[in-house]
């Protein structure tokens, strides 16, 4: 196999010019060919204007090869070839009846992008909202009609999310509560000791836990772990189309896959919570014995006497709240996943990133409550 | 019986642009295919048939590269596939286009860009030359040109499978692979898709293999049918295969879909 690379060669022939063409045409031998061809024309003093075209020359021939050499002869719709082989000319034909020139791409100045993004993403926001409050709306019926019928509970179901949802969760929450109430109760001692407030460690890490931190780093590990399970389980039964066949055996999703999800979550956070909290307050006190040679009898004790019930009380309300509107995320985008996999994994990041970012928001929102409550 | 698996001879002089001898795949303990020798000569088109489970895909992959193979050699374009790393192996793979089942399009780019990713890996073109190019290919292929601009998951099933056609026929390759091409087409879209392989492997003078169920594809377009039975291929015409004595092979060819296959195409 010869490598011989394609030439152009521009003559007069019997007083009419003709552009004799030769070697390999390629695509892998086209390399710079545009330029190429354009150098040997405009030495030979002709613009891109229709020409006869002699490749009678060219060894091996292609598609690509073809539609350098058509464009080159003018490329319009009647452009002859002279060519050898029945061959080449078989395949100049079949690319003469396909030729098109590609689209242009369409570009738009920053700005005008910019507006359309923002655009775009204020609709989808708003779409975003009214699906959100319509799939609200659907789970309470399917709820109120549940509650009429406890047997439309799912029990079953129930469980077995709880023991993915919580059971499975015990060892993470525990250790990463654990960790954050050391962390806590070392911050605390190194920075109260400062104006000789050190005991006052057992308040900060009582109230930190029991009121934000407990509650706010269950939360977010459960987003991340259910919550993203549930959307791509949901998902990927969207895009098996078992939801459809659902649908067609009188199955309602919302009763069999969300609701179900939902009441494990509710029911779920809290337990994870409180057990978050215990570890949280063990990690302190271990800490503490560290730091500041207080015993665990001692921690405790300042513990009752100066950390409000009210203090496990503003967490432990926050948590089943969480826990709904992680589980309503989650569901919710999982119903979403429409055609590919490739959704499904898009959903996921997304339904993880919205329900962190709900949580904190209702988290604000419930500081706001508790301090007019005066609680 | 003639060498490569064939019932009668029918090289005629031609190239034999893909040589398998004494192949032998397995995974594990189960044996998939054992012995077998496979020849496709130049510019034929080659149906692969079989019941499920006897290998077809697996033996498309293990042509293409995909499985490794426990004995046995495969030529390919002249050359033993094993020995081929590096440049050469790139080289190889340049001239030859393989079309997944359904599409198997990346679906991060257009269709448009799909086609240009081996051109722009193999032949280093600019990018004018390259959209060009991929215009060419979206208008052989049969797709309105706007289809270019399209992300794959934009595309119906059919026109997906146009589009992985095109993007395997990018380098203009020389041996094409098609994996069940007409699988979950309708009828109309399989015969005008089976009208398109015959047309493009006649006028590019492309060989194609492909592995196929479609009674009717095989009828249509294939020059010669290899049949994958007890862990070999037999290879042979429509004809020679309608007299050939296998219980599977006359259950598949004399059953009543063989039977209305032939008829229509008569």
């Amino acid at each position: 196999m010869s490598d011989v690379e394609p030439t152009i060669h521009y003559t007069m022939r019997a007083g009419k010019p003709v552009v004799e063409i030769g070697g390999n045409w390629t695509v892998l031998h086209l390399r710079g060919i545009r330029q190429k061809v354009a150098k040997e024309l405009q030495a030979a003093g002709t613009g891109r204007t229709a020409r006869a075209v002699d490749a009678s020359g060219v060894e091996r021939l292609d598609t690509a090869g073809a539609l350098e050499i058509l464009l080159l002869a003018g490329g319009g719709r009647d452009t002859e070839v002279k060519t050898r082989e029945q061959r080449h000319a078989d395949l100049f034909k079949v690319v003469q009846d396909n030729m098109c020139s590609a689209m242009p791409e369409r570009h738009m100045n920053w700005f005008a992008h910019w507006l359309e993004e923002v655009g775009q993403n204020t609709v989808h926001f708003y779409h975003q909202v009214i699906n959100l409050c319509a799939f609200f709306g659907e789970i309470l019926v399917v709820f109120v009609e549940a509650c009429l019928q406890p047997r439309r509970f799912r029990i079953n179901v129930v469980v077995r999310q709880m023991y993915e949802v919580w059971v499975r969760a015990l060892v993470i929450v525990g250790v990463l509560c654990f960790l954050i109430g050391v962390v806590i109760a070392y911050q605390g001692v190194q920075q109260l000791k400062q104006f000789g407030a050190e005991t006052f460690t057992v308040e900060a890490v009582g109230i930190g836990m029991f009121r934000e931190l407990g509650v706010l780093l269950t939360a977010i590990i459960v987003a991340g772990r259910s919550g993203s399970a549930f959307t791509a389980q949901i998902g990927t039964m969207q895009v098996n189309q078992e939801v459809d066949a659902m649908r067609t055996i009188g199955l309602n999703p919302i009763e069999w896959l969300v609701l179900p999800r939902i009441v494990a979550l509710v029911v779920s956070l809290p337990l994870l919570t409180f057990w978050g909290d215990i570890a949280g307050l063990l990690g302190g006190a271990v800490a503490c014995t560290f730091y500041l040679d207080f015993t665990f009898v001692q921690f405790f004790d300042r513990l009752r006497d100066t950390v409000g019930i009210w203090h496990f009380y503003t967490g432990m309300i926050k948590a089943p709240v969480f826990g709904m509107v992680i589980a309503i995320i989650g569901c919710f985008e999982g119903l979403q996943v429409k055609g590919s996999a490739e959704s499904v994994g898009q959903l996921t990041t997304k339904a993880v990133v919205e329900s962190i970012f709900c949580v904190i928001v209702l988290d604000a929102v419930f500081s706001i409550i508790f301090l007019l409550a005066n609680v | 019986m003639a060498e490569g698996g064939q019932l009668v001879d029918h090289r005629d002089g031609r190239d034999v642009v893909l040589r398998l001898r004494g192949v032998r795949t397995q995974f594990g303990d189960n044996v998939i295919h054992d012995k077998l020798d496979f020849d496709v000569f130049r510019g034929e088109i080659v149906g692969l048939v079989g019941g499920s489970g006897t290998g077809k895909s697996v033996l498309l992959r293990t042509i293409i590269g995909l499985n490794e193979i426990t004995a046995g050699t495969i030529e390919m374009l002249g050359v033993d596939i094993a020995t081929l790393h590096g440049k050469a192996e790139r080289a190889m793979q340049a001239r030859t286009g393989v079309q997944f089942q359904d599409g198997a399009l990346f679906s991060s780019l257009t269709v448009s860009d799909n086609i240009i990713v081996p051109v722009r890996e193999h032949a280093h073109l600019d990018e004018e030359t390259m959209r060009d190019i991929a215009a060419l290919k979206i208008a052989l292929v049969g797709l309105p040109p706007d289809t270019g601009e399209k992300k794959p998951s934009e595309l119906s099933g059919g026109m997906r499978k146009r589009a992985s056609l095109a993007r395997a026929l990018a380098l203009d390759a020389e041996l094409l692979f098609l994996d069940e091409p007409t699988a979950g087409l309708d009828p109309i879209g399989a015969a005008h898709y089976d009208e398109l392989i015959k047309n493009l492997s006649r006028s590019l003078g492309l060989t194609t293999l492909m592995v196929t169920h479609d009674l009717d594809s095989l009828n249509a377009v294939c020059d010669r049918i290899a049949v994958l039975l007890d862990k070999r291929v037999v290879v042979g015409t429509m004809e020679e295969l309608l007299v050939y004595d296998h219980p599977w092979v006359k259950e598949y060819f004399h059953g009543p879909r063989g039977r209305a296959a032939r008829q229509e195409q008569k």
